[in-house]
């Protein structure tokens, strides 16, 4: 290997153990999923046969096409059902261990918060505190780093989609204080 | 030739510092997400797409292309230093990339990937340039019945010729054709599935669903992954570059080979990742001594990059050609395309040629650009792998609000997006594809709009679809396909009982 080339390394400190216990088993998920659209199936074919799923002078109704949809997603996800009852090899492996289902839910939790902040406080505010505290929570990066990048970043965000390109985002009581 | 003038016209078109600026922005952002990990060609450009909504078409559309290519250049930096594939297409790469890398020949590996990569998408455009103007004048002979034909062949090769397991990509297409139908039904104007919610009265968008799937799932998919690497930092000097150009020519069979199965898995839905490999094992199977394959072989890499970029660009053909995406980045720049209001198929081609030729220039520039701008770049974008993830995370969540936001301005996408991303890492991780729901949700209106014309214009009769040759052959080769596995076993069994002694 020639001494002129540098390595680069990166470690990740969280990261999920190898042998954490499993949360789930993919089997188990699989039955789960395909009930669901079993049930997504019902009650869509169910509207569309209520609007109307038949024929008339004019040609198919507005139901005819979605039905027969509902109907072949329900024959998939009873086939599915069946299929993941029948392979129990496929059933045993591991959907999510606990480690990765905990790292999984320190960035699910948080865009989840950010969401109901965008409601509440307008887009901008909730990526301040969104990337603010992921990156000083989550990534245990220095609190000035944190703080000052998703400044950085949210004031970018602003100044190219508000004032550059005219894309107005939900606002919340800070902007309105500031007049936008 | 009349597509060369027009070719030349959509050069003109381009050659402005406006648009070369954009290209530029385009593929250094390309690049950016495809060297970060977990995200790829489809990912960034469904996360960039609500930059392009206040230009105008045509340079939304090069910006666009440009992430594209520069994603999938950047796919091959972290394959070769890293041995990380960004996208499954680049996992053929690190079996000879990583090891040459290994061995002091990052350089080298990189120059061969990037000119290969290159030498891939530039037969793929050629081959558009001078076919899909003849395949759209075509098509524009067509009918709703022959249209509806072109999108169940789509729908039915899926299906027959996917490696997923059938009935998932059968639920993954159901659904998505099912969700493309909520809300007012352009017929009639009833509402359907709407369930009294003013909400979803609008419909679920697809770019919103986009979002969700290919943006959100995907940050949490690699959070799920243990994130630390170890590669090597390498930097391109001009005398490497000449010395792998200077063999090129050495390598003519392979990358011909490469190229035509490219082009090929790129145009039906075999997808770059089939064609990757193939390359791949076909460069092997012809290769004389064929243990040094996987112990950092420069032909290694040459194969299964080219045959990738020769499929990813060949995937844009009958999306031009016909409004019909070959692969889930392909579909997504529909969805682009539908933003601005143009409508993608063979009308293309007559009411929008600057937009097109436009297209089909900024194919050739953005290679050509983007090919320099690998070269000389590579130590920063490596580099870019030291960004921590936790800081690169919550700013991807941030784009894609903005993203699912921009496009409705409705705070409902943003709730329905997040939905979308569960959706999709649930689904990745059980195995149901996320291709056929895409293809299914941006063409599921205009499919049900061309089945329900002609069933007007025929009176409800099935049999229009056999009324004349050509929408009878489409529509029974697209049967055809929907069995293709039945098929395929049934010829194989009868082979084996005519000639039970060779078996």
């Amino acid at each position: 290997m020639s001494n002129t080339e540098l390595e680069i390394v990166v470690d990740d400190p969280t990261a999920p153990e190898e042998n954490s216990p499993a949360v789930v088993s993919t089997g188990a998920v699989d039955v789960i999923v395909s009930l669901l659209l079993l049930a997504l199936a019902l009650v869509l074919g169910w509207d569309n046969w209520r609007t109307g799923a038949s024929w008339d002078s004019t040609g198919p109704q507005p139901g005819y096409f979605p039905f027969y949809l509902s109907v072949i997603l329900g024959a998939a996800s009873l086939y599915g059902l069946g299929a993941a009852f029948v392979s129990r090899r496929e059933a045993a492996e591991t959907f999510v261990t606990r480690a990765q289902l905990r790292r999984v839910m320190a960035v699910f939790v948080p865009t989840f918060l950010f969401c109901v902040a965008t409601q509440y406080l307008g887009l901008y505010v909730a990526s301040f505190l969104l990337i603010a505290g992921f990156m000083r929570l989550v990534g245990k990066i220095a609190l000035w780093k944190s703080l000052l990048t998703a400044f950085v970043f949210t004031a970018a965000m602003f100044v190219t989609f508000d004032i550059a390109f005219d894309v107005i985002m939900p606002k919340g009581p800070l902007e309105a204080a500031f007049g936008y | 030739m009349e597509a060369f003038g027009l070719l030349l016209h959509g050069f003109a078109v381009l050659l402005t510092w406006k648009t070369l600026l954009l290209m530029m922005v385009g593929l250094v952002l390309g690049i950016f997400v495809g060297v970060l990990p977990g995200l790829g060609g489809p990912n960034g450009v469904a996360i960039l797409l609500p930059l392009t909504f206040t230009m105008d078409p045509t340079s939304a559309i090069v910006m666009l292309s440009c992430i594209y290519w520069g994603a999938l250049f950047g796919g091959a930096i972290t394959s070769i230093l890293f041995n990380i594939p960004g996208e499954a297409w680049s996992v053929a790469t690190t079996f000879d990339g990583y090891p040459m890398a290994q061995q002091g020949r990052a350089a080298e590996a990189l120059t061969a990937a990037f000119t290969s990569s290159f030498i891939g998408s530039l037969v793929a455009v050629l081959l558009i340039t001078f076919l899909a103007p003849m395949i759209s004048s075509f098509a524009l002979k067509f009918g709703p019945p022959e249209f509806f034909a072109v999108y169940l062949l789509t729908f039915c090769s899926f299906v027959g010729l996917g490696r997923e397991a059938k009935h998932k990509t059968v639920i993954s297409m159901s659904l998505g054709l099912l969700l493309a139908g909520v809300g007012m039904d352009t017929v009639s104007g009833q509402l359907r599935m709407t369930f009294g919610s003013a909400e979803l009265l609008r419909g679920i968008n697809f770019l919103v669903a986009v979002i969700g799937l290919f943006g959100i799932s995907e940050i949490l998919l690699t959070m799920e992954e243990r994130l630390a690497l170890r590669g090597h930092a390498a930097s391109i000097s001009l005398r490497v570059v000449l010395s792998v150009w200077k063999d090129l020519p050495k390598y003519w069979v392979t990358l011909l080979r490469s190229s035509v199965i490219g082009c090929w898995l790129g145009i039906t839905p075999g997808g770059a990742i089939a064609a990757s490999f193939m390359g791949y094992n076909l460069a092997k199977r012809f290769a004389k001594d064929q243990e040094s394959f996987g112990k950092g072989r420069i032909e290694g890499v040459f194969a299964p990059e080219t045959a990738a970029h020769a499929s990813g660009t060949a995937a844009l053909l009958p999306m031009l050609a016909l409004g019909i995406p070959g692969s889930g980045t392909a579909a997504i720049l529909l969805g682009g395309l539908m933003v601005w209001g143009l409508n993608p198929g063979p009308l293309l081609f007559v009411e929008h040629k600057d937009f097109v030729w436009g297209l089909i220039a900024s194919m050739y520039l953005g290679n050509v650009v983007g090919l320099v701008l690998v070269l000389t770049t590579v130590p920063i974008f490596a580099s870019i792998l030291r960004v921590p993830f936790a800081a690169v995370a919550p700013m991807i969540v941030v784009s894609c609000a903005i993203g699912a936001y921009a496009i409705q301005n409705a705070m409902f996408d943003i709730w329905l997006m997040l939905g979308f991303g569960v959706v999709g890492y649930v689904f990745k991780k059980i195995g149901i594809p996320l291709a056929p729901f895409t293809l299914a949700l941006v063409l599921g209106s205009r499919a049900e709009d061309a089945f329900r014309l002609s069933m007007i214009g025929s009176g409800g009769d099935m049999k229009v679809f056999w009324s004349n040759g050509l929408v009878g052959t489409i529509t029974t080769l697209a049967i055809v396909l929907l069995f293709w596995p039945v098929i395929d076993r049934a010829f194989a069994g009868v082979a084996r009982l005519v000639r039970p002694a060779k078996a």
